[in-house]
């Protein structure tokens, strides 16, 4: 099978390992990959700020460069919901570029059918559930699936897995208050685990909880799906 | 400039409310009590997922029919002998309700918990029409003991602890300030018995307007709404266009939906049907019945195909209790009729668009809200269209504006975003952050930007 990347760009900017772990994964799982160089950013700042015209400008160009990709696999559950579910409200159609991005859990699980990837990661973690999979994209028991199938791995429930972060994007700025104090209410949950490490299929997600973790000197660290999935 | 003022003190409101650790603590254990009650509320459903589906049918058969079914509500409402009065504002509404109070020789109203009743600040306008007021639904007595807006559309006092409302009571009533809750259930119980005694109106909202029978239903748990509707010689229901159902046996799905997303309770306590004054062989009831239908701004939601599904709303409070925005600002912050998501939504729409539009931007678009509503209000994507209609309407922030059109430009090519990128991370490796990520950054560790990124990465990785 041969899929194309679709690295959002913040991950190409501030995690590119994010990127370069699901690439392994997929290498090692025989998926042929291929990274379409022109791609930039799915409009989803502009489009959820209201700037609906300047996020159709993107919306087209992405389903132009991905036309001809079979499937199109991205390490973020936000962006995917941008493109699958809400381009076709954004363009008035269903380009095939759109039907056809699914976020990586997602594709592992649902178009795979693969559970195991023989990722081995000897440590107690706890499952941030991303809004956007989780509420856009119904995505709850595919990355637990696959990460119970980790060697050495525990996971542990925290009891507001599935409360938002309070990152929501240009949200976190406008009302910095109002986000921090939800960043905070996730991360005293996160801290009743007593998992040393948070994961989670969304790496927006990741930098609000570790920007309020390292400031607060917390020992428990962040790290994505991807990478755990990528760990031997 | 109205709209900044507006949009500050909701800023300044909600900072602090996120700010104060008491505030959360109690609010979170209040939710907390009640997610327990509706989890097992659910439980009792059948199917509740076909349950909400039932219930969104149901209202949007309403909603896309409402000209029908308002007719028809007045007919039947008036065959019964009652009386109905169209308010297009809430002015028209206030204006009807004095001119019934002073010709009828009214002194006093016994008022049943009515978010319509707030929306159109009744009780201002009776107080200086000289006519007293006095709340009977427990929460709202105590709000208007406090001289304080409801917090929450079902639970007006959820952001008072006991020992809060103990402390209240003491200062108001001279009482123990350690008084326990029946203690205060009590006190509160015997003043007002009192006044329903010695009112001469009663005022209710309607929970539903019943279009086949013409007849208003009223839930509520104290009992109070039925002594409103019963011991007073006038009873006027106050109900947003929007409550209408078309058939009595829709209760029997709707009843539940709210009470389970509402409290968690199977049926609420007391669900009353009210249908007309007094017939000559019953004992007791109102020699008057009115319902006033309200619009005030509604038309203007229900014009907007789009969005119209927000009149679906029952009110339950479900959205408000799943919302982590509402669960650290409370209640309060939001300075509008109807708080939380539903109020976020429809608030733009029913009162100045411009002046509210900053409440659609204070999510952050998690969903939890969509996902609770028992009528399926799309909740989280109305916010999103709300966004979009600002914009258009260019009630955006210029600079905002200009920068989402240079972002679009360097976003078009690769070349360009290539070039943003390195000149990003240069200035975040010199520790110069912009004042927009400062604001995120001044309580946060932003990430170090990485040696490569993954387009470099790619580059030499391909094979």
């Amino acid at each position: 099978m041969r899929v194309a990347l679709f690295i959002p760009c913040f991950i190409d900017q501030l995690f590119p390992n994010v990127g370069i772990a699901m690439v392994t994964v997929l290498r090692r799982l025989n998926v042929e990959v291929d990274y379409p160089a022109q791609q930039t950013c799915c409009g989803q700042p502009a489009f959820n700020t209201g700037y609906w015209d300047e996020a159709r400008e993107l919306a087209a160009r992405y389903c132009d460069i991905f036309s001809s990709a079979e499937a199109i696999v991205c390490p973020s559950g936000s962006c995917t919901a941008m493109v699958r579910n809400f381009y076709p409200e954004l363009l008035g159609k269903t380009p095939r570029a759109a039907a056809n991005t699914f976020e990586f859990s997602e594709f592992l699980v649902k178009k795979l059918g693969v559970t195991d990837v023989g990722a081995k990661f000897p440590a107690k973690v706890t499952y941030h559930d991303a809004c956007h999979a989780l509420r856009e994209l119904r995505l709850k028991d595919e990355p637990r699936q696959l990460l119970r199938n980790v060697k050495g791995l525990e996971l542990v429930e925290m009891t507001e897995a599935e409360t938002c972060c309070g990152f929501g994007g240009t949200f976190s700025v406008k009302f910095p208050m109002i986000s921090y104090a939800m960043d905070e209410v996730k991360c005293a949950s996160i801290a009743q685990t007593g998992a040393e490490y948070v994961v989670s299929g969304d790496s927006s997600c990741l930098m609000q909880i570790d920007g309020w973790l390292r400031r607060w000197k917390s020992p428990v660290k962040t790290i994505s799906l991807a990478e755990v999935l990528a760990s031997t | 400039m109205k709209s900044h003022d507006t949009a500050d003190q909701f800023r300044r409101a909600a900072a602090a409310k996120a700010a104060d650790p008491r505030h959360r603590a109690v609010i979170q254990k209040a939710i907390s009590s009640y997610s327990s009650a509706v989890a097992r509320g659910k439980s009792r459903f059948a199917d509740w997922q076909e349950a909400r589906s039932l219930g969104a049918q149901i209202k949007w058969e309403t909603i896309n029919h409402l000209d029908r079914y308002l007719e028809q509500f007045e007919r039947k409402v008036i065959e019964n002998g009652g009386h109905v009065f169209w308010a297009e504002t809430a002015q028209d509404a206030r204006d009807y309700i004095l001119h019934l109070a002073r010709s009828r020789g009214v002194r006093k109203v016994v008022k049943s918990k009515s978010m319509t009743t707030e929306e159109i600040h009744l009780n201002d306008a009776l107080a200086e029409a000289g006519i007293e007021a006095v709340e009977t639904d427990l929460g709202e007595f105590i709000c208007q003991v406090r001289h304080e807006p409801p917090y929450h559309i079902v639970t007006p006092v959820m952001h008072l602890t006991k020992g809060d409302i103990a402390q209240t009571f003491h200062e108001k009533f001279g009482t123990p300030p350690d008084a326990t809750a029946e203690d205060l259930a009590g006190i509160a119980r015997r003043r007002l018995r009192q006044e329903f005694l010695t009112a001469d109106m009663g005022v209710t909202g309607a929970n539903f307007a019943i279009a086949d029978t013409g007849m208003i239903a009223v839930t509520e748990n104290e009992g109070n709404a039925r002594l409103s509707v019963s011991v007073p010689r006038l009873h006027v229901a106050i109900a947003g266009i929007e409550k209408l159902v078309p058939r009595l046996e829709d209760l029997a799905v709707l009843w539940p939906l709210l009470s389970t997303s509402g409290t968690g309770q199977a049926l609420t306590c007391y669900n009353s049907l009210i249908g007309g004054p007094r017939n000559a062989d019953e004992p007791d009831g109102p020699g008057e019945f009115h319902v006033i239908l309200l619009d005030n701004g509604r038309t203007r939601l229900l014009a907007d195909a789009e969005q119209r599904d927000a009149l679906h709303c029952i009110r339950c409070g479900a959205c408000l209790n799943a919302c982590p925005v509402y669960k650290n600002i409370g209640g309060h912050a939001y300075g509008t009729t109807y708080q939380g998501p539903i109020g976020s939504v429809i608030t733009p729409h029913l009162r100045d668009a411009e002046e509210w539009s900053h409440l659609p931007y204070a999510s952050s678009l998690c969903g939890a809200c969509t996902d609770v509503c028992p009528v399926r209000v799309d909740l989280h994507h109305h916010l999103l269209h709300n966004r979009r209609n600002a914009v258009r309407r260019g009630f955006d922030n210029p600079a905002q504006r200009l920068a989402f059109r240079a972002w679009l430009w360097t976003m078009q090519s690769e070349a360009r975003y290539a070039w943003m990128t390195k000149l990003g991370a240069a200035l975040m490796r010199l520790g110069l952050a912009g004042p927009v990520l400062r604001a995120w950054t001044d309580k946060r560790e932003f990430p170090q930007p990485p040696a490569q990124t993954f387009k470099d990465w790619w580059r030499a990785n391909r094979e």
